[in-house]
């Protein structure tokens, strides 16, 4: 009745810094949905391996086929194998998705952090990024790829900039009333360092909040990816990737619809599947919302 | 009142002073000359300069913002780099397609939406409530080209009932006007439904629970009437705002549903405009538009006095 009952060592602690996943297998959908999300992400991965043909391989004889034993789902107006491009097209669009949901929040959090823990620099950041929000997104990021060019890293960073401000505020909602509890006054005043104080009192109550945001941003990310470049203003058109087979479907849509349906259908299963996680994740983890919605 | 509607457009001018800033900015910090970026790889020496004049790029920085801040404040947008007419005229022309499409996506979409949510909401845990809420993500999930094409291949394709694409004005009868408007409206309403569906249940929800609901319902008035004459009227103000905030999404919305119906509204004028890098329409674009998003959302705060008389400001 002594030593024997106290908790093994081996069990992790309990840790702001250590969220619960246990979210993503809560319910039959949530978990179809983590478990689509993880497929599509492997046959990413995977994609040189598992695509039958060279994406990006021209075969001007096989212009338009329709689905046969050599081309699963036919071939595109300049021959090339429509099921390799839809394998390949989702790791630029996940790489990009989840790229700029990265680098959004750990900008938006730095911000957030500095703006919530000093009243001066508040007051002009929180300008900015009112300034950044009322642009619309799609037009922000579209002005900044025609600016820069596009390539992977500037469609990530032209997806990313909208979205930082928003980050920022929560980030910061978050901080200011942290650091109005005791726990953080006792740190200052027990003369712990800045970087400490903000490591380890600030940035675990950020994380709940983030994983939220971040999984909504993340499905909105690789939809807008998908917007650039079904606009023509995404990666350079020969790159496989959903919003580009789109785009170069668009002509040829009245003789072969499935050149948009089958990018279309796996672009909107991987965001379907990331919002339908974003919203077990914010009944997991914001104890605020569950309430407000009643239910579960 | 008046007091707090000037402070409101006193604080809007910062906001825009700063959108001013990044839409300056944005151009001028690109790497490389601005000039050349603007006019492509095979430019001619003289186009290049043609394009330094025209956005004053040759002057110090400062110099540079403060002749293009007095010019806008004078309504001078600058003149299109590739057609050499004002951008202002060019938007104007352009912009009865989109007014017409995003103003029928709101109504359809509030007319849609609305008892959705109140339904969702009064129905709450049933499958009623989970097939509204299963909808509504699925409207998020799914982007608006998908959607297009969907309705595109069923309606006009394989059953030949309404034009593929194309816009015809209003002006020009309404027949014509409604059959093509009615996919773009349709594809556009999705997010739409979804986004005020989801805001109107759960706005409900609060409302609900509330004491002056549950004695209305004592006094034996109808579901009805208690859910549309005394929940709905309280839950108004949360979704009268998502359809401000939601204009963001309405305006990409209505940048693509335009590109993939070819209408021809500031929507493809901006992606024609991106496409040949011309930088002062995408710059008016988004000040517009950010100019417009920021007044809708003013507007918003002063219409919720009007609907709640408990927000006194």
């Amino acid at each position: 009745m002594t030593i024997e009952t106290l908790p093994e060592p081996s069990v992790p602690l309990a840790s702001p810094l250590r969220p619960r996943f246990g979210f993503l297998t809560s319910t039959p959908i949530i978990a179809t949905a983590t478990i689509l999300l993880l497929l599509i992400v492997v046959i990413s991965i995977l994609a040189p391996w598992l695509a039958p043909h060279d994406p990006m391989q021209l075969l001007p004889a096989q212009r338009l086929k329709p689905p046969s034993d050599q081309f699963l789902l036919g071939t595109d107006a300049y021959g090339r194998d429509l099921l390799s491009r839809v394998i390949y097209g989702g790791r630029i669009s996940l790489l990009i998705g989840f790229g700029a949901t990265i680098i959004s929040v750990a900008g938006g959090l730095v911000i957030g952090l500095f703006s919530g823990f000093f009243r001066w620099l508040d007051a002009v950041l929180m300008r900015v990024m009112d300034g950044v929000m009322a642009i619309p997104a799609i037009l922000l990021a579209i002005a900044v790829v025609s600016l820069s060019g596009a390539s992977v890293f500037t469609v990530m960073i032209a997806i990313t900039i909208p979205e930082i401000p928003r980050v920022a505020r929560l980030v910061r909602s978050v901080v200011l009333s942290a650091r109005e509890e005791p726990y953080v006054e006792a740190a200052i005043s027990l003369g712990s360092s800045l970087p400490k104080i903000m490591w380890r009192h600030l940035l675990p109550n950020t994380i709940a909040p983030l994983i939220v945001q971040g999984t909504n941003f993340c499905a909105s990310a690789i939809l807008t990816e998908a917007i650039l470049s079904f606009l023509g203003a995404g990666i350079s058109t020969e790159t496989p990737t959903w919003g580009n087979i789109m785009a170069e479907g668009r002509q040829y849509f009245q003789i072969k619809p499935s050149l948009i349906f089958w990018p279309g259908l796996l672009l909107s299963i991987a965001i379907l599947s990331v919002n339908l996680i974003g919203d077990a994740a914010r009944d997991a983890l914001d104890p605020r919302m569950k309430q407000r919605e009643g239910s579960k | 009142m008046l007091g707090y509607l000037l402070r409101r457009v006193f604080a809007a001018i910062p906001v825009m002073g700063v959108v001013a800033l990044v839409v300056f900015l944005l151009l001028r910090l690109t790497p490389g000359d601005p000039a050349a970026v603007l006019a492509g790889d095979n430019a001619t020496p003289a186009q290049l300069e043609r394009i330094r004049t025209s956005l004053g790029l040759n002057e110090p920085l400062y110099i540079q913002f403060i002749t293009w801040i007095n010019k806008l404040l004078h309504g001078d947008l600058g003149v299109s780099l590739i057609s050499n007419v004002p951008v202002l005229k060019m938007i104007g022309q352009r912009v009865e397609p989109s007014i017409s499409l995003a103003v029928a996506t709101i109504i359809l979409s509030v007319l849609v939406a609305v008892p959705l949510g109140v339904i969702a909401a009064w129905k709450q845990g049933t499958w009623i409530d989970r097939f509204v809420m299963g909808l509504s993500v699925l409207g998020f999930s799914v982007p608006v080209f998908v959607i297009g094409y969907v309705l595109m291949q069923i309606f006009a394709i394989d059953h030949r009932w309404l034009p593929v694409q194309g816009y015809k004005s209003i002006f020009d009868g309404f027949g014509p006007f409604f059959q093509r408007i009615v996919l773009p409206t349709l594809s556009l309403s999705f997010i739409y439904v979804a986004l005020i569906a989801r805001m109107t249940r759960t706005s409900m929800l609060d409302v609900l629970g509330e004491d002056y609901v549950r004695t209305a319902r004592a006094k034996g008035i109808g579901e009805i009437p208690v859910l549309f004459r005394h929940a709905l009227r309280n839950a108004a103000v949360p979704v009268i705002t998502v359809i401000g905030t939601g204009f963001a999404l309405l305006i990409s919305g209505v940048v693509v549903t335009e590109s993939v119906f070819n209408i021809p509204g500031i929507g493809r004028l901006t992606v024609d405009a991106v496409l040949a890098r011309d930088y002062p329409v995408i710059q008016a674009m988004i000040l517009l538009t950010s100019l417009l998003y920021v007044t809708i959302n003013l507007l918003i705060d002063v219409a919720y006095t009007l609907l709640d008389p408990r927000i006194r400001y």
